[in-house]
């Protein structure tokens, strides 16, 4: 039974570390503010859920189990608040995704907005395929 | 086990801080310098049950605490410093 438990915590241990490296790479490597805002979101919350569950089946039935339970609760709740808040606040700021809708663009229903926004009258190509805010 | 883990953290958090280094925005700075914190978390975490005395829990729970308000109120402010510049130049 020991020896399950340990395995177990061995897997879950490694495999947050994967989890992190795959962020990390991810931050690094990505072209764009908002995919390094989707590998680092996404990666983040589980890697730290990983570690922490592996965390407490070592540490067995005890108050270091339930300061790890308040860890884990305090990052699975703020993680996706802070990616939300950044990607709010790079909308807010102007800030566009490299590949928006450009306006040479292949694309057929990025012509199709553009057409539709040009027979509406507004002129201003350059808002691309960012989502309206409300 | 507790070794593999904490340099698995130590290289994403060095990954991370290349990033805040580089990052071309400030929302990428402030992304990877969220994760570094996040990442800080976890490693205080494996380090005290590597030391074999996980009594540094406390200090994990307080960082995390901190990591993300310290994380909202630099987007606050240059959030609302960006709104306040486009208003200047309009």
């Amino acid at each position: 039974m020991q020896e399950i438990v340990h395995i177990l915590s061995w897997i879950l241990l490694v495999t947050g570390g994967f989890l992190g490296i795959t962020g990390g790479v991810g931050i690094l490597r990505f072209p764009d503010f908002y995919t390094r805002l989707h590998a680092a979101g996404v990666t983040d919350t589980l890697c730290a859920g990983f570690i922490l569950i592996g965390l407490m089946l070592q540490a067995g039935l005890s108050l270091v189990t339930v300061k790890l339970m308040f860890v884990l609760l305090f990052l699975t709740f703020t993680s996706p608040t802070a990616t939300h808040a950044l990607a709010k606040a790079a909308l807010h700021g102007k800030l566009k995704p490299r590949f928006a809708a450009a306006p040479g663009s292949t694309d057929k229903a990025v012509k199709k907005r553009t057409k539709t926004r040009k027979s509406r009258g507004t002129t201003s190509d350059k808002k691309g395929a960012r989502p309206s805010q409300t | 086990m507790f070794i593999a883990a904490s340099i698995a953290i130590l290289v994403v958090m060095g990954l991370a801080l290349i990033r805040a280094i580089l990052g071309p925005t400030v929302y990428d700075r402030i992304l990877a310098a969220n994760m570094f914190g996040t990442k800080t978390v976890l490693l205080i975490a494996v380090l005290g049950f590597l030391n074999g005395r996980p009594d540094f829990l406390d200090i994990a729970l307080v960082y995390a605490l901190i990591n993300f308000i310290s994380t909202v109120a630099v987007l606050r402010f240059f959030e609302y410093t960006a709104q306040d510049t486009d208003k200047e130049k309009t």
